[in-house]
Formats: C-alpha cells, structure tokens, sequence
C-alpha cells in the first residue's frame, strides 16, 4: 500500500486542530495501527486509549471521518485511496489531550442505577433460568462501552447542561438488562421516569445505527423501558408480570 | 518532602482485572476501607477479552465431575508442579465463586433444564467451562463492575502505580502517576494487593494488551518478594497469524471444545501424532473415535486436539518447521467442513465477527489460519496459598501476577476462576491484616523522592533513545531467543541483548509534557518489562529440562529432581538471584486423586 494521509486531531481543552502526516499503511491494517506507526515514529507523544484491539473493550472510539467508529475495527482499506483520512475525538464528552476525552460522566452516570437484586436461590442452591429468557437479555450484556451511543445522541451531543439528568443509551440498556432480569427484584421505573430522563430520548434511533456490537438499543431496550414507565401509571400488577415473561416484537440479534 | 496528592486507605488493590475487582469488593465487605487503582478505565482490563469461560465443576453436564477430578487435572496439566494447596482450594472453591457471580448478576448460558451450561476445554476431563458464548470475561468484569460500584470503593482509573513504599520491611504505600496530569500521588496504606496481570507485551506476538508489561511482578521483586516459575510461559497454540496487524490475536479454544480440528498443508490431522505418554490412556488415536467423543463421553476418548496447551503449541511448531504449515506459517483450524454455519455463528460469534472483519475470512466457509501467540505467565509472586500473603509484609498477590496455581502449564478456563477464588481470598485476608494494624507506617520520603526523580529523568534529556525503538527490540529478542523452543547459547545471547537494552533504556527520552503522553508512559513501563524479561531469561537457562511451558531443545526431557523445584528469584542490592527450592509435601490422600481413573 502507497502512504497514506492522515489528519489527526492534536490539542487539548485549551484548543487544537487537524495536524497532517503522511503515515506508512500495509496490507490488512486498520486505523489504530497507522496511529500507532505515528506514535512510535512522528508522533511520541500523541494520546489515544486503546486496549484489546479487537473489537471487544471499547477503549478506542473516535470519529473517524466524521463518524463514530472503533479505531481497531475500522479497515484502512475501506476509504478512498489518496483522499485524507481524519480521526478526531469523539465530541459530546470533554477533551482531555488528542483523542482522550474524559468519559466520567458515564461512570458516574452508571453509579446511580440501582443495584441487582436476585430473589433467593432455589432450595437445591442453583438458579433456574431458561437459555431463551437469558439469550434475549445477552444482546445487553454484550455492550463494550465503547460510549459512542452516548457520543451520538443529540440529547446530550449539543445539550451540555442535559447531563446533569440524562443516563443516556449505554445506561438506558443497562436499565432494561435489570429490568428484564428474570431474577431481579427492584423497581427502577421512578428512576427512569425522574432523574434517568427517559422521556427526554425521542427515538431518532442514531444510537443504535452507531453500536459496534449491533444492539437493538432503541427497538429492544428504550422503547420497551417507554411502555413499561407509562404502564405502571395505570397498572403495577402488569410491571409484575412482564418481569417475569416479555416476548415479541423484537428484533433478533444478529 | 515535597507535596503530593495523598490518600489514606487500609487496602489499595492495584489492577481491576478479575482478580483485583474481586479482591476490592471482598475487601470492602470486610469494613477495611479499599481503594482500587487501574492503569486504563474500569472494566478495560484484559479480563475483558477472556473468551472461553471459567472452570468450575459444578457437575451439571457430567454429574460425575466434582472438585477432586478438576483438582487432578489441574495438577496434571501443571505437570505436578503447582502449589497443590492452592490448586486444592481452587477446585473446592470456583463452583461456589461462579455461583456468586450468578447472584450479582451474570447471565451464564444455560441447560436444558435451567442451570448453568458447561463446555469442554483442552485437559479438562468433563465438560466444565461456565461460559456466555466466547465473550465470558466480558460478562465477569462488567459483573464485577457493576457489583463493584455499591460497595463503597474508591476507583482511582487511568492511573499507573510505578513504586510500591516500605517502611522498616513492611508496605507502607504505593506511589503512582495519574495518566492524564501526569502529576505524582500516593496512596498510604496498611497492606495493598498486586493483582496487574501478566507480561504479553515482552513478545511480539501476543494475546495481550499494552498493559501487560508485569508491573506487579517488578514491583513486588523491587519491594524484596520472591517470584517463582518464571521460566514457565504459555504460548497459546491458536493466535491468529494473517494479516500481520492481528498477528497473535486469539482465537479461543471454544472453537476445538465445539468441534473444530488442526489440520496441516496436507490436510492431516496431526494432532495424532503427538500424543505424548501422560495422556495416551485418555486420548482418542482414531479420528473416527475423537468425533464421536464430542457427543459420547462413555464409550469414546476425547480428542488429540484438545491436549493441554503446551502440547498442542509444540506440535504446531513443529509441523511448521517441517514445512507443513499454511501459507502464512501456522497451521489450519477447520470448523467449516465440520459444524453447519448456523451452529458455527451461535457458538461463536466474536470469532465469526473477528475473522470475517480483520482478516476477510468466513469461518463458516472456510478454514482458519492459526499460530502459536504468547498468551499467559505460569510464574508470578510466590504467595501463601490460603491468604495469598507475599513474602514481604502486609504484600499480597492474586490473578495472573501470582504464581504456584498453575505450575508448569495453566489449562484453559482455570484462569478466570482462579481470579475469583484467589482474588476473594486475598482480599480477605489483606483486610484483616489491615484491620489488625492500629495505624499505617510512615512514609520514607527518600523513597518518593528517588521515584519520582527517576521518572521525570527522560524529560531532562536533550539527546536519547526512543521508548518504542527500545520496547520493539526488546520484543524482538524475547520473540527470537526465549520463545517456545529456548537452548542455552540463545538465552545467554538473550541475557547480553537485554543488558545491552537496560543500558539504552537509561537515555530514554521522551518528547512533550506530563499530560496524557504515552510515549512517557512506555519509557515507566520499560522498567518492568525489562526486569521481567531478565527474570524469565534467568528461569529458563536455569532448568535444565522441559516440562509445561518450558522446553529445552538442549534438555528434550523432564527431570524427575527438577519436577520437585520451584526457581525463585529475588533481588537484593540491586542484583538478581536464583535458587531451587523443594516443593512443599503433598499429602497422601491428595495424591492418590492423581492416579488414573481408567
Ligand atoms: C484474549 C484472551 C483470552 C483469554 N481467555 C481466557 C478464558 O477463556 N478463560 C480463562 O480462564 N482465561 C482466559 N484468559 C486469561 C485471563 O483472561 C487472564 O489471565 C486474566 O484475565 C488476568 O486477570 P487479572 O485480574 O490477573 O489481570 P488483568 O485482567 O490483566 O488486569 C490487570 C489490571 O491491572 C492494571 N494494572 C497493571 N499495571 C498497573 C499499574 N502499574 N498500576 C495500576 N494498575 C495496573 C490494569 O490496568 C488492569 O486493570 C485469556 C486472556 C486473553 C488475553
Ligand atoms: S434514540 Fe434516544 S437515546 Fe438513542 S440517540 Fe436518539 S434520543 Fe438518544
Ligand atoms: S450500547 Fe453499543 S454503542 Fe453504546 S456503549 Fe454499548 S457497545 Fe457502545
Ligand atoms: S482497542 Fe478494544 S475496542 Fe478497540
């Protein structure tokens, strides 16, 4: 492969901008190699969190030509050759240094929902769970927390002072994961309905076309959350019972 | 002394793999006030990319599996030089450790009748790996995690622990920078646990992360603690191999437990032939008996190509030296001629999705290419086996930093729940320990000053090495002369290279300032990696034999007298020494559960 060129955000919350460098690609790599080739050589000191690179720790988002993406995830082969490629830092959470932003609000953010709560074991001291209810909630589990949802979601992108009572997709899945738990005993709807800010996400559905690990986060975590915050309103006993057993209107994993 | 940011804590657990999470959270439970450090964000560590499961016999696919038989397999595949009190408890404790997390809230795939489905793993007699698809250890840290957060912990992320304190022999603090101010902080306390994981980054071709560079191992041989086996080093016999930017990726074990086979270029599977003495009693020798032991435990031996680790990484090494390896120089992993495509993307979805989005590959379609890839450290800081005491006072050790669990060669699975059951352990008894302790020692200001000067050093220099140019050749030698086949004349060319590295890596330079610089945190982590790296060197030249993770081409077979040894390595003013040490006894009733059942 010829050079490549590469346009990388350098600076920090002070300021900064795109800088230029032409970068040595080779047959298979991905944007996360090429910034390494730039830390090693042109650029020591460039900042950029990365950890598995393989897709599965959720370190390495940026926005990658404008669009949020896993740097170790994103082939260089899938851009035009010759044209410039530019990695910036994803933009709703604040800059710390280069592609670093700081991301604390969704560890705080993750503080404030309420713990698992399992009823007892059963007598013979295992839980039973059928591989059909658990598959339906592994789609939730299987979040990196890579927070590109998060990055995209309007509610917050441009809306600094929304934070302070928003929990955002990542933590809406996290929501519906306990919600729907088979064995979980607690009841987070006032939560969802108060301070977690459900109501401000109006289902533009741009969280779910960005997750990497394709997470039906809108039609199979934040509109069920909906229902079941305005059914508890009226009927506490149907909370109870959709605990317990939900099917349809799904999509399926894939 | 100058000022520096301070915290006062009883316990701080340094890492937040598995093993430290555990360990934080058992802790905090003990009413010792924990602090928990972490170079990355939480949730990040390489815990997260463990794909196979957690071993645990909880006996719900084979009722006849239960503590005893995961305790000879775990011996066995150590080749008998575990610490046999740990690999007792491990086995007795991980049903229960797995059973927990259920409780916190993993979601386990499950049986038919509801409980907790169990695979197969290489030298694991049943079925026995808790698992969630292949993403497991992404299911036990975010449990862990979230388990974590109403425990009363003090998270301290992105931060990089670089010395541990001692005062009149015992750990009085750890000294650390904060990644994104790269301003210093010190964390007072009455015992801390090392709990950093492994040393992957000591190879070119690894499993593991930038964190891997064994800042524990380093910092507790710094603090006067013994390390042990550090000769023992697996190579994870499947790694990706194409293209060269995922070269040593894994490709978890799963895809054998569920069906997959090694072939080479001529299609054989080879795996026949290399079933060594140990495990000829148990080994299918007929591919059509291997096959039918996927779904018939009674009448059918299991197959070759899930022999433990070691041997499986050899013979491919083997293979490929004889000029039967695949176009890149591993081997063939097959499961598309063998499961249909939907079975395949059930079973495996991450390794479906990694092949087909790194390497173009269809797994369902086509053969994998596979390699050995430097994976997991056998040796670590010797520790008591019941508290996971170190050998300095109030120093304890859990996870992958810890050594003796495993002995010569770690089986597959045994790591996540010896995280589990070694971390909660520790974190229990550094607590008490804590607890039992009416204040924390002073600090010696000598020491922090001395730290502290070391580290800014690279800033100073108008004129010096580049941390990466040094850490590639660094890993380039490791790769070349202590790699899975090692002989005397390359490891001492190893030791040389390393010296010759060590002097390099005192002009290391570093460009920019204190925030966020990753060059200046290689130039800090070269100080571990090239200790570890002088460690495993000096382990390897010192056994003369082959047993697990260690082979000598000089020393093609096992030596009864050095099976009774532990290597221990210690330092003291400044220089590195190595001592045979006998194993302690095992006794009589433990051993006769070593016997073969058949
Ligand atoms: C790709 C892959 C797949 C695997 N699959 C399996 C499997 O299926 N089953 C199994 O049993 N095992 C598996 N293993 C092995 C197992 O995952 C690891 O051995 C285990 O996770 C190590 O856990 P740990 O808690 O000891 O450390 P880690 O998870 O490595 O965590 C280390 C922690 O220490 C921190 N740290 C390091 N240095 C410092 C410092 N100086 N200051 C502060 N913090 C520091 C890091 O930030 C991190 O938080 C796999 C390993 C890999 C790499
Ligand atoms: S669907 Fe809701 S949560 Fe998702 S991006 Fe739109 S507003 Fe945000
Ligand atoms: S839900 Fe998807 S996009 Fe959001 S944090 Fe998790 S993996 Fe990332
Ligand atoms: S480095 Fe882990 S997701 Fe990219």
């Amino acid at each position: 492969m010829p050079d490549v060129t590469m346009q990388v955000w350098r600076g920090d919350a002070g300021g900064g901008a795109l800088e230029e460098y032409q970068v040595h690609a080779e047959e298979g790599e991905v944007v996360l190699d090429v910034i390494h080739r730039l830390q090693a050589g042109q650029a020591n000191d460039l900042a950029v969190r990365w950890n598995c690179k393989a897709g599965k720790c959720g370190s390495c988002s940026a926005e990658i030509n404008g669009k949020p993406r896993l740097m170790c995830m994103t082939r260089m082969n899938i851009f035009e050759p010759g044209e410039a490629v530019t990695v910036a830092p994803v933009r709703t959470f604040p800059i710390v240094r280069d592609l670093v932003t700081d991301v604390s609000y969704n560890f705080e953010m993750a503080k404030r929902v309420p713990a698992f709560a399992p009823k007892p074991r059963e007598p013979d001291g295992t839980y039973r769970m059928s591989q059909e209810d658990v598959e339906r909630l592994q789609e939730f589990h299987k979040c990196i927390e890579c927070f590109m949802c998060q990055d995209v979601c309007h509610v917050i992108r441009d809306h600094e002072d929304n934070k302070a009572n928003y929990a955002g997709p990542r933590m809406f899945i996290r929501y519906a994961e306990l919600e729907m738990h088979p064995l979980d005993t607690v009841d987070r709807r006032p939560l969802l309905r108060g301070q977690a800010g459900l109501s401000y996400c109006n289902i533009t559905k741009c969280c779910t076309e960005v997750c990497p690990e394709s997470i039906h986060i809108t039609d199979n975590a934040i509109i069920p959350l909906k229902e079941r915050v305005v059914d508890s309103y009226y009927d506490p006993v149907a909370w109870l019972g959709r605990k317990i057993r939900r099917r349809g209107r799904r999509k399926a994993t894939g | 002394m100058a000022e520096y940011e301070t915290h006062d804590l009883d316990v701080v657990v340094i890492g937040a793999g598995g093993a430290g999470l555990r360990a934080a959270i058992e802790a905090s439970a003990q009413g010792a006030r924990t602090g928990l450090v972490c170079k990355s964000l939480l949730g990040k560590a390489h815990t997260v990319m463990a794909e196979g499961g957690i071993a645990a016999s909880l006996g719900n696919v084979y009722p006849d599996d239960n503590w005893k038989v995961h305790f000879r397999d775990t011996m066995r595949g150590g080749k008998f030089l575990n610490n046999w009190r740990m690999a007792q408890i491990h086995a007795q404790e991980s049903p229960e450790r797995v059973l927990e997390l259920e409780e916190w809230g993993a979601l386990f795939d499950r049986t038919p009748d509801g409980r907790i489905l169990q695979r197969d793993f290489g030298g694991h007699r049943f079925a026995r790996l808790a698992h969630v698809g292949d993403r497991t250890g992404l299911e036990m840290i975010r449990t862990l995690q979230h388990h974590s957060v109403h425990q009363g912990i003090e998270v301290f992320m992105e931060c990089t622990i670089t010395r541990l304190l001692i005062t009149d022999g015992h750990v009085a603090g750890a000294l650390g920078y904060w990644r994104e101010s790269g301003r210093f902080v010190i964390f007072r306390c009455k015992a801390a646990i090392l709990a950093t994981g492994g040393v992957g980054k000591a190879y070119k071709v690894t499993t593991n992360s930038w964190e891997g560079t064994g800042d524990g191992h380093a910092l507790a041989l710094w603090a006067g603690a013994d390390l042990i086996d550090m000769e023992f080093l697996q190579f994870h016999p499947t790694g990706m191999v194409w293209p060269p930017s995922v070269r040593g990726l894994l490709v978890t074990e799963s895809v054998r437990g569920d069906g997959g086979a090694l072939r080479n270029s001529e299609g054989r599977r080879f795996m026949f032939d290399y079933i060594p003495e140990l495990y000829r009693a148990e080994t299918a020798d007929t591919e059509e008996e291997a096959d039918r032991w996927y779904t018939d435990r009674t009448s059918a031996r299991r197959t070759p190509d899930l022999l433990p680790r070691d041997e499986v990484a050899r013979a491919i090494n083997t293979e490929v030296k004889a000029g039967r390896g695949s176009p890149h120089g591993g081997v063939f992993l097959d499961i598309a001629s063998r499961r249909d495509p939907d079975y395949i993307k059930r079973r495996l979805p991450s390794m479906y999705h990694q092949f087909k989005e790194l390497a173009d590959v269809d797994i369902t379609a086509e053969p994998m290419e596979i390699g050995p890839t430097c994976h997991y450290f056998m040796g670590g800081v010797r520790v008591e086996a019941d508290t996971a005491a170190s050998t300095v006072p109030g120093l304890y050790a859990a996870g992958e930093t810890a050594g003796g669990m495993h002995g010569a060669n770690r089986l597959g699975g045994n790591s996540l729940s010896d995280l589990l059951v070694f971390g909660r352990r520790a974190g229990l008894a550094a607590a008490q320990h804590a607890l039992g302790r009416p204040r924390a020692a002073e600090i010696d200001a000598a020491q922090v000053e001395a730290a502290t000067t070391h580290a800014l050093a690279p800033f100073g220099r108008e004129e010096g090495e580049n941390p990466y140019a040094i850490q590639q050749d660094l890993q380039d030698c490791m790769q070349r002369l202590v790699g899975i086949i090692r002989r005397e004349d390359e490891l001492k060319e190893a030791q040389q290279e390393l010296a010759a590295l060590k002097e390099r890596a005192k002009r290391v330079k570093v460009e920019g300032h204190r925030q966020y610089n990753p060059g200046w945190h290689l130039a800090l982590d070269l100080d571990a990696l090239l200790t570890l790296s002088e460690c495993l060197t000096m382990g390897a030249l010192q056994r003369t034999e082959s047993r697990g993770g260690h082979t000598r081409d000089d020393y093609p077979k096992a030596d009864d007298e050095l099976g009774k040894v532990n290597m221990v390595i210690r330092r003291r003013e400044d220089e590195l020494s190595i001592e045979a040490e006998p194993l302690s006894q095992m006794p009589d009733d433990l051993k006769a559960l070593l016997e073969d059942p058949h």
